[in-house]
């Protein structure tokens, strides 16, 4: 029996019957038709069509805007679990805002000799403009996304932590929506903390970072890259809920030291921008010349504290895959502490031992782009084939340095829906979190994302994953 | 508010008030077409005109008739002036502006896209044409209900509502452009006075039929069809009627920003048209004259509009 069950089931453990925190939504389940909870599924899936939480697959125009799919079976996380997460999560993301701030000015932890300054130095994601540049309140990362994966009862991982522009928050309070609209009773027989507080939170968080020259109440807008960006819902959506403007590079410009926004009534500054337009976008007279999405001359009004920027230019050196593998090191580092979350075992490629181990294990092993995103551009070997083996071997071999490797993880499963009743799939977590100068702030839960295939492990929405709604239990 | 938002707003509206009235159009064409077929083919020519796309029309088609007419007006989305290119682009207006609307406006619009989508994806065949306009006009009607019951009274309101009646006055100034001839008082001495399909057509087209029957009790001649269409303030179709509304639109715009602005005169001199002018002193300037002027001068108002509030750099 318990070889069958290779994998830590999250609603049933490694036995038949429901762990703890699934109890009260197992008896409940139980006691439901399956055939109107399939026909709630589609009702769920109109609901998300009509309200237009799509993403737009880029390249294809006759799909342009699809639905990720949704899976009404929760994701549930017991309180106790949950406080220990948070704790770890908490812990991570203030040791990654100390370590940007010493990257970016004195830089102790190379002098310290704990992260080689190669790992700096010739690192893209490392931008020279913000040396020395103290963002407002020492905020450099107000929203992360810091994603988690199980292995056990009491095992989880932090697979990667999102430090630039995390995603999906959105599907989260959608998510919860559209279960407390399909299943009332439920949340009357389960006490689930909730997360609509989010928008109000990101709202007061970024608020606390309003620059110097800010007067009065400050003034927030979303940047989005357009109605065209994959993520267009979600920038939308949460301009929308905390009441910001959402903006494009054509609706500003700086003028009289500021940026500011042209209005019906003539331009009006911005104090805070919560930017969900990559760095190098960000503006053409700073970075790359031919963008059109930013705002020429933007960063120099940041340098000298006429607007806030969330996040932070240059964050992107934290969430890097290779500095990943010192996360443990930066950790203690800043904090003192020893890191309460586990780091994934990680290979560097670009260092010739672990390259040497990294070719003769590929068939067990998940090798990553440095500076990939979206699960492209990755291998896993226990479910690659042999020619997709050995064309990733040229490319490691050719650029070692662009990758990492690491074992592959039994990721949990958390049941899904399907014609045949519930069936085990693999899923992940993003808890989001927000930064501010007084405090770190912790949806309680996040998004869960599920892969639909049976056995996969890829569980991006861009290569068929799913989402289901994410209990945190309270006490 | 964003100039941009402002700018989407106003477009939103106005498409969706083209569809609307394109659906219209369409029926009044149906409706000769199945009682007097004899009549069919000019009235398709002239609602063709109405819409100002017989170029675009005739690059496509060889004959102005019927099936043609009406694929071209509904689904034919090389045609801008479409319905499912109208409601797309009020849908992608929508989706611009989203921080501006309720939850139910754009679901009504979100919605409105996704079932006459579905509905316009194959050629309609006649006898679901019926329903087929029905549904965008109802679909249409959702938007707007979902409008007045739940956004503010405030600026994003004012422009949605300017868009609105700019595009519906605008819609009918050029049916009459296209069909002022008939309502010209030489003509109506012409034929029997009862049995006109022209002055039916245009009431259809314009969605007035019931109404104008009411106000006259009855009676129908072409002096009262022009000034009920024109001039009567109680018709929420009339030119008189959309510039009150425009009027009233820009005054709450300018006391909420307190600034003064060269669109709201423009408006006033407009409007002021409709006030002082009867119905008789219109035919005296000359019909076709007055509604020629007055195309130009709402032309020369959107543009003034656009730049007040800046809806572009």
């Amino acid at each position: 029996m318990s070889d069958e069950k290779q994998y830590f089931d999250e609603m049933f453990g490694r036995g038949e019957t429901p762990r703890g925190p699934y109890e009260d939504y197992f008896a409940w389940f139980s006691d439901e038709d399956t055939r109107r909870l399939a026909r709630k599924s589609q009702e769920a899936e109109a609901l998300f069509r009509l309200t237009g939480i799509t993403f737009n697959v880029y390249g294809r125009a006759q799909a342009a805007e699809r639905l990720i799919p949704f899976d009404l079976v929760p994701r549930i996380i017991s309180a106790r679990e949950w406080s220990r997460l948070a704790k770890g999560i908490e812990q991570r993301v203030r040791a990654i805002n100390a370590f940007l701030y010493d990257i970016y000015h004195r830089q102790e932890i190379i002098k310290a000799g704990r992260v080689p300054v190669e790992m700096i130095a010739r690192n893209e994601a490392f931008l020279p403009q913000m040396i020395g540049v103290k963002p407002p309140g020492n905020v450099y990362t107000h929203i992360v996304g810091t994603d988690l994966v199980r292995t056990g009862d009491d095992e989880f991982y932090v697979l990667e932590d999102n430090a630039r522009t995390p995603s999906g928050v959105s599907y989260m309070l959608e998510n919860r929506e559209t279960m407390l609209h399909m299943f009332p009773e439920l949340f009357s027989k389960v006490k689930v903390q909730r997360v609509s507080q989010y928008p109000n939170s990101l709202r007061r968080s970024l608020s606390a970072c309003a620059p110097n020259q800010c007067s009065g109440r400050p003034r927030l807008a979303v940047l989005t890259p357009g109605i065209h960006n994959s993520a267009y819902y979600e920038h939308a959506f949460l301009a929308d809920q905390m009441n910001a403007e959402l903006v494009e590079g054509h609706d500003l410009r700086v003028v009289d030291g500021r940026v500011a926004m042209r209005t019906t009534q003539g331009y009006k500054p911005i104090d805070v921008l919560y930017r969900r337009v990559d760095d190098e976008y960000l503006d053409p007279l700073n970075f790359n010349p031919d963008s059109v999405l930013g705002v020429p001359g933007i960063m120099d009004i940041y340098r000298a504290g006429g607007i806030t920027i969330a996040n932070a230019p240059g964050t992107g050196i934290a969430d890097d895959k290779a500095i990943y593998s010192y996360m443990p090191d930066i950790v203690e580092f800043y904090t003192g502490e020893k890191a309460i979350l586990k780091n994934v075992p990680t290979w560097r490629c670009s260092e010739k031992d672990a390259l040497a181990y990294v070719l003769d294990n590929l068939e067990d092993l998940v090798v990553k782009e440095v500076h990939g995103s979206g699960g492209y551009g990755m291998l896993v070997g226990p479910a690659a084939s042999k020619k997709e083996i050995a064309r990733f071997r040229k490319k490691l071999e050719s650029k070692p340095g662009n990758y990492i490797a690491q074992p592959t993880l039994s990721l949990s499963t958390v049941p899904i829906l399907t014609k045949a009743g519930l069936a085990p799939r693999h899923v992940d977590l993003r808890p989001f979190v927000l930064v501010s100068p007084d405090r770190i702030e912790i949806t309680p839960g996040g998004l869960t994302r599920v892969a639909l295939k049976k056995g996969s492990l890829v569980v991006n929405s861009s290569q068929g994953g799913g989402t289901k709604d994410t209990w945190v239990l309270e006490e | 508010m964003l100039g941009k938002t402002a700018g989407g707003l106003f477009w939103m509206f106005r498409y969706l008030e083209r569809s609307e009235n394109t659906a219209r159009m369409i029926d009044a064409g149906l409706r000769i077409s199945l009682t007097r077929s004899s009549a069919a083919d000019s009235e398709w020519a002239s609602i063709i005109d109405a819409t100002g796309l017989r170029e675009a029309y005739l690059q496509r088609h060889e004959q102005i008739e019927g099936p043609a007419v009406i694929d071209f007006l509904l689904r034919d989305k090389t045609n801008p002036g479409s319905v499912i290119a109208a409601v797309e682009n009020a849908r992608n207006n929508a989706r611009l502006v989203r921080t501006a609307l309720t939850r139910e406006v754009w679901e009504a619009v979100n919605e409105c896209y996704m079932v006459l989508k579905d509905k316009l994806s194959r050629p309609i065949r006649d006898r679901e044409l019926p329903i087929v306009l029905q549904t965008i006009r109802q679909r249409t009607a959702f938007v707007r209900g979902a409008l007045h019951g739940t956004m503010l009274r405030n600026d994003i309101y004012d422009f949605a509502r300017i868009g609105t009646f700019f595009e519906r006055a605008d819609n009918m100034a050029r049916i009459l452009d296209v069909k002022y001839y008939i309502l010209l008082p030489s003509v109506s001495q012409v034929g029997s006075m009862s049995d006109n399909v022209q002055w039916e057509t245009i009431l259809r087209a314009t969605s007035s039929v019931r109404a104008y029957q009411t106000v006259t009790e009855g009676d129908t001649d072409p002096r009262s069809i022009a000034e009920f269409l024109m001039l009567d303030r109680r018709s929420p179709r009339s030119l008189a009627f959309c510039y009150g509304k425009i009027l009233d639109n820009l005054g709450y715009l300018e006391t909420q920003y307190g600034q003064h602005m060269p669109s709201f005169e423009m408006a006033e001199k407009v409007a002021g048209r409709f006030n002082n002018y009867s119905v008789e002193a219109i035919f005296d300037f000359g019909l076709h004259e007055f509604i020629a002027e007055f195309l130009n001068d709402s032309r020369a108002l959107g543009y003034q509009i656009e730049q007040d509030y800046r809806f572009i750099e």
